[in-house]
């Protein structure tokens, strides 16, 4: 395309978003739908036509996976690579597909055509291993769909014309409590909160003791009262679906099967603070959500539940807007949301002040988890004593877990907070279990003499995911696959967690080739504590947490890959005098080096 | 009670450029209490060609080459406490700006390219040492027990350095001595 070809697209793309720069993450996106890249020529043109820096709109390129400043497939085939993927063999399947279109994972092919690669989880661990085709999941992969994708690659067919059951996705709930049963009707929520007021409707959010289910358990009522206090005009609701930890993958299925109980808890929570515009921040692993997601958006206007006068309560005016993300696990971060929303780089912000005074484009605002804003309808409708009711003393009401792995029955299990990790184990059918990961690749490993333990704030918390390992697995491979999830998805901004996670994964690195020594494992020590004291976000500060647990935990399964030497290069000594020597044409004994020192030998 | 037994010191450049070895003979009248307390073993301050065992091994430079490979095995095998010192020794430094190069360009860039050198031949000579093709750091290639930063670290920052070795503290080089602009 020429660039006034591109000038004309950039015209259309404004056009849509309103010419406005928060919107640039947006427009990226869809300028690249139709060449599935984004030439020099396009970054110039949407530069000039916003009067952004060119190194700004390049910046954002740069930042997230799923934009491409270089030419990629016209086909591109993303693996999710997480290790529950693995150990359901992505890995063969993967090897089977670039055996069989010719190419090499990371590269495209010689007439463009198709791109391999590999990406973080793509939040279907419950019917992997799974992939993204561009941009939308096929799961349930097996040596016949591999199969099928190629020839319909090979036939040069249009997405669109794919068989629809390659991208079905299935919602599988084995367990429902207060949550995924509620029957209520859309609006019958809102009705109930507009009938209280919007004092009282928080009161009984307050009441309810809900905390936060993305992880960090912020009180809920405490976030909205700081929000409502602010002193501004406009606030804003943010609802936060970029559900990258690895592991998870329970707001898909309550954005798949529940969304209006979702986009209700949006709607209950600009009741609460007051604000007019809401966002929902769609992690862009989930882009084959987003139509239906339109369509409830759509149907809620509608039926009076957005818009103007919600409910008949005037000055109740609230609508909400699909954001999506573009592959950056950091964005699940509030803050980092915050500024991927503004059209930015996905970098945390420095707190205070926090979201709630100071949040989208300096406007208090309210982020909040998908599962908390659904929880919230049952709040309005039941009451907080109700929802309070059950759960633990710090740790009210029911929690969505995400099981996958080593079990007979992975899916979505609701259980009330309090709930021990034998019981989950009990009910997805798990046995011979090894470990079971709680909280994804940031949380925390729990060995057998743990088992008991409970879920809940005060003791194990999690945002959801409880992925299980039976006996055959090895937790170095686990932890292994876990820091180079974080070297990936560092967002680059502070040194301790942009260095110090390639430091941590390359001396994994180093033990997985079998070149480890007990020096190592005091490096991995010392870097973990680097990136635990040191690092700016959660990211860096949890990106040892598996490292620290496995060495604790399962000491023996990294001890297994030490050699038993003082200390040995990571790299092949005599291989470096190679070029050397090739280049002087000697090869006499000086002219080459032992791995090790003679004497340890 | 007994005067205590001096501590055996060896000291090296490997690929450095001799300058954290000025810094440690900047530290000016400290010299006097360090020679109260050390011996020196293999070091260019000696000219000693080969190390004893020794308490501690201060280590300038990088890996660039085999012959600092044996040596820098020899200080690992000799010395009980290792010291990267300097830039070059912590992180490859100045030398490591070949590693985007290839080796036997630069080889062949240096001896056969030149001005009245094109029909001269990379030299052979079996007593070189064959340059690696990348040059690193010297924790890639041994244990190393402690780092000093620095280039060259200033010798008020070697001298706190070497002053927590011999009391036996864990060294710490205060902030204000870790600043170099």
């Amino acid at each position: 395309m020429a660039l006034g070809a591109w000038n004309a697209r950039v015209d259309d793309v404004l056009k849509r978003f309103g010419g406005r720069p928060e919107h640039l993450l947006q427009m990226l996106i869809a300028l690249q739908e139709t060449e599935n890249w984004l030439p020099p020529e396009a970054l110039t043109a949407l530069a000039s036509a916003l009067k952004l820096p060119r190194a700004r709109v390049e910046g954002v390129v740069g930042f997230y996976s799923f934009l491409h400043a270089q030419p990629v497939g016209q086909y591109r085939l993303l693996f999710s690579d997480n290790i529950i993927d693995r150990m359901l063999g992505s890995e063969a399947l993967m090897a089977r597909l670039c055996h069989s279109l010719w190419l090499a994972p990371g590269q495209v092919s010689e007439d463009g055509l198709v791109s391999v690669d590999v990406t973080s989880c793509t939040g279907l661990g419950d019917q992997g291993p799974a992939m993204l085709v561009n941009g939308r999941a096929i799961a349930a992969l097996n040596e016949d769909r591999i199969d099928i994708i190629c020839e319909l690659i090979r036939q040069k067919l249009a997405l669109d014309a794919w068989p629809a059951e390659l991208f079905e996705l299935e919602n599988t709930i084995h367990q429902r409590d207060a949550l995924l049963s509620c029957a209520a009707q859309p609006g019958d929520a809102l009705q109930a909160a507009i009938a209280m007021g919007r004092d009282a409707w928080l009161s009984q959010v307050q009441v309810s003791r809900l905390r936060g289910r993305g992880g960090a358990g912020f009180t809920t009522a405490v976030k909205w009262l700081a929000c409502r206090d602010a002193p501004a005009t406009e606030k804003i609701v943010v609802c936060n679906a970029d559900e990258g930890e690895p592991g998870t993958f329970k707001d898909r299925v309550l954005l798949n099967a529940h969304a209006d109980l979702v986009f209700e808890g949006m709607t209950l929570a600009a009741w609460a603070v007051g604000a007019r515009r809401g966002f929902l921040y769609l992690r862009g692993e989930y882009l084959n959500l987003r139509p239906a997601l339109e369509a409830t958006l759509a149907r809620r206007r509608a039926e009076g539940w957005l818009g103007a006068s919600i409910g008949g309560a005037a000055g109740f005016d609230f609508d909400i807007e699909i954001h999506l993300g573009a592959g950056a696990y950091v964005c699940g971060e509030e803050t980092a949301l915050l500024e991927s929303l503004e059209g930015k780089r996905g970098t945390p912000r420095i707190r205070p002040p926090f979201p709630v005074t100071h949040g989208y484009l300096g406007l208090p605002t309210v982020v909040n988890n998908v599962e908390t804003l659904a929880k919230c309808c049952l709040i309005a409708l039941n009451g907080g004593a109700a929802f309070a009711a059950t759960g633990t003393a710090q740790s009210a009401g029911t929690k969505l877990l995400s099981v996958s792995g080593d079990c007979e029955r992975p899916g979505i299990y609701e259980f009330p907070f309090g709930v021990t990790v034998r019981q989950v184990l009990d009910a997805c059918g798990a046995t011979d279990t090894l470990a079971v990961q709680v909280g994804g690749a940031a949380g925390i490993t729990l060995a057998p003499y743990e088992f008991g333990r409970r879920v809940a704030f005060e003791d194990v918390p999690t945002a959801g995911a409880f992925m299980v390992f039976n006996d055959t697995r090895d937790m170095f491979e686990v932890a292994h696959n876990f820091v180079r999830f974080f070297a990936h998805e560092s967002c680059g901004f502070c040194t301790p967690c942009r260095v110090g996670t390639s430091l941590l994964a390359g001396t994994l690195d180093k033990l997985a080739e079998g070149k480890g020594s007990p020096a190592d494992l005091l490096e991995i020590e010392d870097l973990d504590r680097l990136l635990k004291q040191a690092s700016h976000c959660g990211l860096g500060s949890a990106a040892p947490n598996p490292v620290i647990d496995g060495l604790q935990k399962f000491r023996p399964a990294y001890e297994r890959h030490l050699m038993h030497a003082d200390f040995s290069p990571a790299f092949d000594l005599d291989g470096a005098l190679r070029r050397a020597r090739q280049i002087t044409g000697r090869d006499d004994a000086g002219a080459h080096l032992p791995q090790q020192p003679e004497a340890s030998r | 009670m007994s005067t205590p037994r001096k501590l055996r010191v060896a000291t090296v450049s490997l690929a450095g450029c001799f300058g954290c070895h000025m810094s440690l003979l900047d530290i000016d009248e400290h010299v006097f209490a360090l020679l109260d307390k050390v011996e020196l073993d293999r070091s260019p301050l000696t000219d000693l060609k080969t190390c004893g065992p020794c308490d501690i091994g201060l280590v300038e430079g990088g890996v660039c080459n085999s012959e600092n490979v044996h040596v820098l095995r020899e200080f690992r095998a000799q010395c009980k406490t290792l010291v990267a010192m300097g830039a070059c020794a912590i992180n490859g430094g100045l030398p490591a700006q070949r590693n985007h190069l290839d080796v036997g360009q630069c080889l062949s860039a240096v001896f056969q390219s030149r001005p009245g050198m094109d029909t001269a031949e990379v030299p052979d000579d079996p007593e070189l040492p064959l340059p690696l093709d990348k040059v690193h750091p010297i924790h890639e290639v041994v244990r190393v027990d402690y780092f000093l930063p620095g280039c060259p670290p200033s010798g008020e920052a070697i001298w706190q350095f070497i002053s927590d070795l011999l009391a036996g503290r864990t060294p710490r080089v205060s902030y204000p001595l870790l600043h170099f602009d």
